[in-house]
């Protein structure tokens, strides 16, 4: 049997077997053996593997992120330096927050793998001293339509599970998940992506640091003991997954919010002390390996570990396991040395294991002792900063040739009524309410609406304060999948957009990019156009990104998925106001389509699914008319002119009408006029950019289209809002008229159709 | 008026009623820990929701066990009005100072929703200032909230008027459609015999403000209010 202090064997097939097992290529291994001045021992070289994977040291994503804007004035702590991002609030307040993903556990074992991931997002915003406020979600199925299919049951199967995931561990440690987004696509089939949100709030005089500064200060474990589960789950997440491989759940973690909630409470309270916590970090991806280097290596620091101190679940656990192990609940903290009682009272206040298990050295090397021996020596900068970083080659795909037909030739519905509501019904299109009800969102008293809105509004106390937040998760796939660059710029401008319809000026962006396998150029060129739109719209907007997440090897059975980057945007609600809704509010008002009727269908669902055309155009879209819309958005929003703000997106007009009534507890209505001069589908469903519905009451109507005149924005008055529970539209003389309550069986239950197995109770 | 709030590891709205007590009625609030075995003179006591000790076992019967838990039925026999909220409610039931049982939702999933309550009646110290059978709304947030007991304990529940609160519909209509999550006879909130001990699964903190869109679930901090109040002399105007 090989120990692991043997070096490789010299047989040179084996050795390229062996290397494969531990995740690194020969170029990695020759590497490797040049930095250490010998051959490394096969611990070293598990570690190794897992510290260089993808997951870790993004060494195929490194070049291209370093392209994204990241300063601003309001920035404390820069992506990349810390676990997230920290962004000023002013008066002695910081907001962070961050996105991470969990695809690939969430494909082998949906529940765990989503609440696990809430789990680690949860404590990469605590490690950094921040109480979290809420959590939001981004979640991509393959098709869960004809439910009968074993393909759709099963991609139903992994929706109910990942959103149970998410509820069990959300809602038990308190915080609440006050929205997201969720779209379906044939491309993320048995590769479901799972990106999760969370925000929190810090004193900036209590932001906590992920280094192991002062030497002789001890080094502490807390949480809960550390097993086999999630060994190397780095490592899985940075390669294709292959079939459903019975080994793949051993990578998959075990999610205990219990032991999060008070890990959470007991560090949050240990913070308020000042002095006592040195260094913090969470143990995710490659656990007690990867906070000691991280650590240690930002301090240029080094630490004695004795693994024999720390609590493992199984007493034969290799010194190379105990560092790898993924389980869950688990925190590095680096402790002032005249503190440690303070440290120790606090943990036991909580009923929070705590153990110490090292101290910090000056020179910079980690020793981890092992049954009495010194078991492996490493220095923390081979580890984190010597990584292996690449260009790779990208290639831009040919056009293909599945250009839109010319408009003319495409048949409008016969049936409007029946088409609407079919669209309204689309798992696409369909109200998330199915999801959100199995979300607490409100402990905290932080969400003032339902999720379901274009952003998140939140009520955070700071201190005796109070200032309002906006959040929002963004993405469409199809349309990077069109354009990768145009189409992640719009995602940007869409978050942005989301926020301005809540009165938020925003603050700051994080991304969670999901991408197949980077070593494939056309893939690669998709990653980088991506970053390119990305880092041109945040430089446009003057926004700066502050963290975020790169997630490759996303494939199903059938090729690469859609490239699909995420945009979390997180702004700042400077007005007292009342914000607009996103339902109509009262029976008279008139309804305004700020920036105008939009041309075009290309590039929107609408074709998609009418015609299962994709095309190779995006909608009509202009950086400059964003901003534009942005600025008198706020600005209405700010002189009270509003009571309803809709931004038009994915589905067009139709189906913002359509959430606009649909969503309202006062199940009010409106009647629509369009002008007759272009078609009707064109109206209703094209996704030109820089668009919202807003509606006016009557005595305001004249100040909102002075404002729009006065900064150049088209404002179209198209109809008003009704007091009977009804769409009505009129398009010369016909006229299409959808009842609430058919709206409620399309729209509202189109998710619980599919996916409910008993009855629902509908609410109140 | 002083309202002692009970935390266990895991009371995630012990915070949430802080605020209500503090911000919104201007109350005093007194935190205790579960591990304390006393309770220090207050007007009323709270246990708030959450996840006391994470659901293990069952859902609050961790916390019944706790210290704490002691002092509360000293309290409760010596007639302190106790507020048992959601995951309160549990440990209340866990601790034999309620009777019946909190199970799964029967959609089995966990329900987060504003809900439609009909009191039942006014006479209790909770609900004084409410008229009878009044429709009222109050968010409820559980995965085990659906009410259980057996027909004899059901029957006396009823004949007693201890049954306080129950899910209706916008117009008072007690129906299966407006029941959330299959409790017998649409219970939402139970007082025990003596009638100082509320059992609620609606959570009245999220009920408290005009932001969150009611103001129902305050009206239930003020009648205990207008009760200690009384009890002191000093009477309100209703």
């Amino acid at each position: 049997m090989k120990t692991s202090n043997e070096g490789l064997s010299t047989e040179n097939g084996e050795v390229l077997e062996e290397l494969k097992s531990f995740g690194l290529s020969f170029d990695e291994y020759q590497r490797l053996v040049q930095l250490l001045g010998r051959v490394p021992t096969r611990a070293e070289m598990a570690l190794i593997g897992v510290m260089w994977s993808e997951h870790c040291c993004y060494k195929s994503s490194k070049r291209e992120l370093k392209k994204l804007p990241t300063t601003g004035k309001r920035v404390l702590v820069k992506a990349g330096e810390e676990n997230a991002g920290v962004v000023d609030l002013g008066n002695g307040w910081a907001v962070v927050f961050k996105i991470e993903s969990h695809n690939h556990p969430s494909a082998v074992e949906p529940f765990q793998g989503a609440a696990t991931g809430v789990g680690g997002i949860f404590r990469d915003i605590f490690t950094m001293g921040a109480r979290p406020v809420c959590f939001m979600n981004s979640l991509r199925f393959g098709e869960i339509r004809a439910e009968k299919t074993t393909q759709a049951s099963h991609n139903a199967f992994l929706l109910r599970n990942v959103v149970a995931g998410i509820a069990h561990y959300g809602n038990c440690v308190g915080v609440p998940t006050v929205g997201g987004e969720l779209a379906f696509d044939s491309s993320y089939e048995g590769n479901p992506l799972v990106n999760v949100f969370c925000l929190g709030v810090v004193r900036v005089d209590r932001i906590q640091r992920g280094k192991a500064e002062g030497i002789g200060n001890p080094v502490f474990i807390a949480g809960s003991k550390t097993g086999r589960d999630g060994l190397k789950g780095a490592a899985f997440a940075s390669r294709k997954l292959e079939g459903h491989k019975t080994e793949d759940r051993y990578s998959v973690q075990i999610a205990d919010p219990f032991m999060g909630r008070i890990l959470m409470s007991a560090c949050l309270e240990l913070f308020q002390e000042a002095g006592v916590v040195v260094g913090i970090q969470d143990m995710g991806a490659a656990g007690l390996i990867c906070s000691t280097s991280e650590t240690a290596s930002r301090a240029k620091r080094g630490m004695e570990i004795n693994l024999d101190n720390v609590p493992v679940r199984e007493a034969d656990m290799l010194a190379e396991e105990i560092l790898l192990s993924e389980s869950q609940e688990r925190m590095l903290l680096i402790i002032h040395k005249d503190k440690v009682d303070r440290a120790k009272a606090i943990f036991a206040k909580w009923d929070v294991p705590f153990t110490q298990i090292g101290q910090v050295i000056e020179e910079e090397k980690l020793c981890f002792y092992h049954r009495g021996k010194k078991a492996i020596e490493l220095s923390p900068d081979l580890i984190v900063h010597q990584a292996p970083v690449y260009e790779l080659p990208a290639t831009e795909p040919l056009l293909t040739n599945s250009s839109f037909p010319p408009l003319e030739k495409i048949p409008q519905p016969i049936d409007y009524k029946a088409f609407l509501l079919a669209f309204a019904a689309l798992p696409q299109n369909s109200s998330r309410e199915w999801i959100y009800r199995q979300f607490d969102y409100l402990v905290g008293l932080h969400a003032i609406e339902e999720p379901g809105a274009d952003a998140a509004v939140l009520r955070v106390f700071l201190g005796n304060e109070q200032v309002r937040l906006a959040a929002t998760l963004d993405g469409n796939g199809r349309y990077c999948g069109i354009d990768p660059y145009n189409g992640a710029k719009i995602a940007v401008a869409e978050a942005i957009r989301n926020l301005s319809v809540v009165g938020a000026l925003p603050l700051g962006i994080t991304d969670n990019l999901n991408f197949a396998d980077p070593k494939n150029s056309l893939v690669y060129w998709q990653f980088k156009e991506t970053i390119r739109g990305i880092a041109e719209a945040c430089r446009f907007f003057d926004i700066p990104v502050t963290g975020g997440n790169v997630s490759f090897y996303n494939y199903s059975k059938d090729g690469a998925i859609l490239p699909t980057p995420v945009i979390g945007a997180v702004g700042l609600i400077e007005t007292d106001k009342p914000i607009p809704k996103l339902s109509f509010q009262h029976p008279g008002e008139t309804i305004v389509l700020l920036g105008g009727w939009g041309e075009g269908l290309q590039g929107s669902l609408y074709l998609q699914e009418r015609l299962g055309i994709t095309g190779n155009q995006l909608p009509w879209f202009h950086l400059e008319a964003e901003k534009k819309h942005n600025e008198v958005l706020r600005l209405l929003i700010s002189e009270g002119l509003l009571s309803t703000a809709h931004d038009l997106s994915e589905g067009g007009l139709a189906l913002a009408l359509i959430e606009s009534v649909g969503s309202g507890r006062k199940k009010l209505g409106c009647s629509i006029v369009f002008p007759t001069n272009r078609r009707l589908d064109e109206l209703l469903f094209n996704e030109a950019g820089a668009r919202t519905i807003v509606s006016v009451p009557k005595n305001k109507l004249s100040a909102v289209l002075w404002n729009c005149q006065h900064k150049g924005l088209e404002a179209v008055v198209i109809g008003e809002v009704l007091e009977d529970y009804v769409l009505r539209l009129h398009y010369g003389e016909e006229s299409i008229e959808l009842k609430g309550t058919e709206i409620e069986k399309s729209w509202k239950n189109g998710l619980d159709a599919l996916l409910s197995t008993t009855e629902d109770y509908g609410g109140a | 008026m002083n309202w002692a709030i009970i935390e266990f590891p895991g009371s995630n709205c012990g915070p949430d009623c802080v605020y209500v007590v503090e911000k919104v009625l201007k109350h005093k609030a007194t935190l205790l820990w579960h591990t304390e075995k006393k309770i220090p003179s207050v007007d009323a006591i709270i246990l708030p929701g959450g996840f006391s000790y994470g659901d293990y076992l069952r859902s609050g019967a961790m916390a019944a066990l706790s210290n704490i838990m002691g002092a509360v039925k000293e309290a409760a026999r010596l007639g302190v009005p106790i507020l048992g909220i959601c995951n309160g409610f549990q440990i209340l039931c866990e601790s034999k100072l309620l009777p019946g049982a909190l199970i799964t939702n029967r959609c089995s999933r966990f329900i987060c929703s504003p809900i439609y309550l009909r009191v039942e009646t006014n006479e209790s110290i909770f609900t004084s200032l409410f008229y009878s059978g009044e429709v009222i709304q109050i968010p409820i947030a559980h995965g085990k909230g659906c009410f259980y007991a057996d027909p004899q304990t059901i029957q006396k529940m009823e004949s007693e008027g201890q049954i306080l609160f129950c899910y209706c519909d916008a117009n008072g209509n007690i129906s299966q459609q407006s029941n959330p999550n299959g409790s017998l006879r649409n219970i939402a909130g139970i007082r025990n015999l003596k009638g100082n001990i509320l059992g609620l699964m609606p959570h009245p903190e999220r009920a408290s403000e005009n932001e969150f869109g009611s103001v129902d679930g305050k009206k239930i901090f003020q009648s205990v209010f207008s009760y200690i109040e009384a009890k002191k002399g000093k009477l309100l105007p209703c």
